[in-house]
């Protein structure tokens, strides 16, 4: 069969034009464009059901659009999902891997499936099994693993042949912190040492802030905001006031708030306001002064730099909520999702049988 | 098929390389034949049942049944005890746990050929079905079966019990493939029943009532259960082995269709 043209803009690792997937009347992913640099990490950020997987599904060959254009490493995903295929590693999302087998026998079907020579394979698997950095523990079962080390071997499995780019379907979630740390230490070392192009779905707004050069939410299937971490923050505004109070008292402050000539923008959330100003440092004790006047007094103030979850705010017009219960701080006051938003049906469906 | 080039340089020096469809059923086919040898449990039920039946049937209808001249009741039952060890297994279980826990999409994100995915496994049921099928025919010999067509017509006897039982194994896939459910995996072992017993399992079909005898003959395992027989006590009746070896081909054709189009829709990207 006649190679496949390579096709695009070498320099573009992934390229989508208007990427749309329905499942009956449900349109998961509803247009989206993306333009991924050679040996970025892209973050895909964007609350369960927003269409992160179904995106990374078409990107990755499992699914086909139902109607727009992708190049994955410079192949059509459509036209030649083989040749695109050698050239991406995917890690899903749950770490998906066959308990009844070893570490090790993992990493070698994994090799053998790429078809690679009894040499390269040996090079391969020794250098996937210091990536897992699991020990002794690579001739043990699968079962017998925590979910940290599951997911370092599934990284190490996704890298055995080498790709281009690296998808990493929510990688740390229902991870403890340590092991989130030691996940996005092997993404950083991947991306800067091997060049790898990386890009990751997640939901939560510190992991991409912490790790991708360029970021993309996605709501609804759409692509809401696009841009380095930075640039999306500072849109913003320059600072954020995060006031704790009793929930009792949470309307009134906001009205309180509002009054303040320095206040841009106030939020009401379920446990406090959030503030946007030009100058926290200088508008805190104004605000603190007018609730306390008022008869309400908060249980903290908190002057910080807005948010990726400030920048989701602004967009969507409800907070993605930090979700995670592992992660304290990272600045998000969690507000809970949007009552709008609750329920929503999973954006991809276990296939089923029609 | 999968385009398939020499692909980028891997990290140790190597290449991506495209490989025969041998090759992926080997791959394949090493990780199902390795997960059976870490369940050797599993092969208990598909041996006590056989062997439960064999001792139950011989007990209660031996001297009755060889009342009729010209049958060694013995050799009769070992063809059933084999087509209830062999009826019905597969890797379908396994199918379904990669299914559900996303491990087939992880095989399907690499280039390996997607019919190699069942047939790899199918090399396990392969090697599971000799592996119960030599144990019965040791019971046989146990209980003093003797094969008229000597050491090439126990060959014969393992091929076409290897046969069916692949070809039967074309059922639980598809039930695998279509519903992606454990439990509806596990009750596709209900379609054993009327292939198993509707046949002359017990008795010869001359000795059966009449409505039975006419459903008996419909049902290709009664064929293949005289084809197996002859080779025991018949000596090399050519023309009830071919019917025993199309009854295989009959099933096998349909259950492949079934069970390599469902493949096709599970690992359809539409």
């Amino acid at each position: 069969m006649p190679r496949a043209a390579r096709s695009g803009d070498q320099n573009s690792a992934i390229e989508a034009r208007g990427l749309v997937r329905t499942f009956g009347d449900n349109r998961a992913v509803d247009g989206v464009d993306l333009n991924v640099d050679a040996g970025a990490i892209y973050g895909f950020l964007g609350p369960n059901g927003a269409g992160k997987s179904t995106t990374v599904r078409m990107l990755c060959t499992l699914l086909k659009p139902t109607a727009g254009q992708a190049t994955v490493a410079g192949y059509d995903v459509v036209d030649s999902p083989g040749e695109v295929r050698i050239r991406i590693g995917v890690a899903l999302q749950e770490a998906a891997l066959d308990e009844r087998q070893t570490g090790r026998e993992i990493l070698d079907l994994q090799a053998r499936l790429y078809g690679l020579s009894a040499t390269d394979r040996a090079t391969s698997i020794a250098r996937a099994v210091d990536l897992a950095d699991i020990g002794g523990a690579m001739e043990d079962r699968v079962k017998t693993y925590s979910g940290g080390m599951r997911r370092r071997l599934d990284l190490a499995a996704s890298l055995i042949h080498g790709p281009e780019v690296l998808f990493l379907d929510e990688p740390t979630t229902g991870l403890d912190p340590v092991s989130r740390a030691q996940v996005w230490d092997e993404v950083r070392r991947l991306n800067g040492e091997l060049g790898v192009t990386v890009f990751l779905t997640t939901q939560y707004l510190e992991e991409a802030d912490a790790l991708a050069d360029r970021v993309a939410i996605i709501d609804g299937g759409r692509i809401v905001e696009e841009g380095s971490p930075t640039e999306l923050k500072r849109a913003v505004g320059a600072d954020v006031i995060v006031v704790d109070l009793p929930s009792a008292a949470i309307a009134s402050a906001a009205a309180v708030a509002e009054t303040v000539p320095e206040v841009d923008a106030v939020t009401q959330g379920r446990r406090g306001i959030t503030i946007a100003t030009a100058d926290g440092a200088a508008t805190v004790g104004t605000v603190a002064v007018a609730l306390s006047s008022a008869g309400l007094h908060p249980q903290s103030l908190t002057v910080r730099t807005p948010s990726l979850d400030d920048v989701f705010l602004l967009a969507t017009g409800y907070r993605m909520s930090t979700v995670d219960p592992t992660v304290s701080g990272g600045g998000a006051t969690a507000t809970g999702p949007d009552p709008q938003h609750a329920g929503r049906t999973p954006a991809s469906p276990p296939r089923s049988s029609p | 098929m999968t385009v398939q080039s020499a692909g980028p340089v891997v990290a140790g020096g190597g290449m991506v390389r495209p490989v025969g469809i041998l090759t992926d059923i080997a791959t394949v086919a090493r990780r199902s034949v390795r997960s059976l040898l870490r369940e050797p449990e599993a092969m208990a039920p598909a041996l006590i049942i056989p062997t439960f039946f064999f001792l139950v049937n011989i007990g209660a209808l031996e001297s009755f049944v060889e009342r009729s001249p010209g049958i060694d009741y013995r050799a009769f039952q070992i063809p059933v005890a084999i087509i209830f060890a062999v009826t019905g297994i597969s890797r379908a279980s396994v199918l379904v746990i990669d299914i559900q826990t996303g491990y087939l999409d992880r095989m399907l994100v690499t280039p390996v050929r997607r019919t190699t995915l069942l047939l790899g496994m199918m090399v396990a049921d392969i090697v599971l079905a000799i592996s119960l099928s030599l144990v019965v025919i040791a019971m046989g010999f146990v209980a003093g079966v003797r094969f008229e067509t000597g050491l090439l017509g126990i060959l014969v006897f393992l091929g076409l019990a290897v046969a069916w039982s692949l070809s039967f194994t074309g059922f639980p896939y598809t039930v695998a493939l279509r519903t992606g459910n454990p439990a509806a995996v596990n009750s596709s072992f209900l379609i054993f029943f009327p292939f198993a017993f509707l046949t002359p399992a017990y008795l010869p079909r001359e000795l059966m009532t009449g409505w039975m005898q006419t459903v008996a003959a419909w049902n290709p395992v009664t064929y293949l259960l005289e084809g197996m027989r002859s080779l025991l006590s018949g000596g090399w009746d050519v023309v009830a082995i071919g019917k025993g070896a199309a009854a295989i081909g009959g099933l096998g054709l349909v259950t492949f269709v079934m069970a390599f189009r469902s493949l096709a829709r599970r690992v359809a990207t539409g």
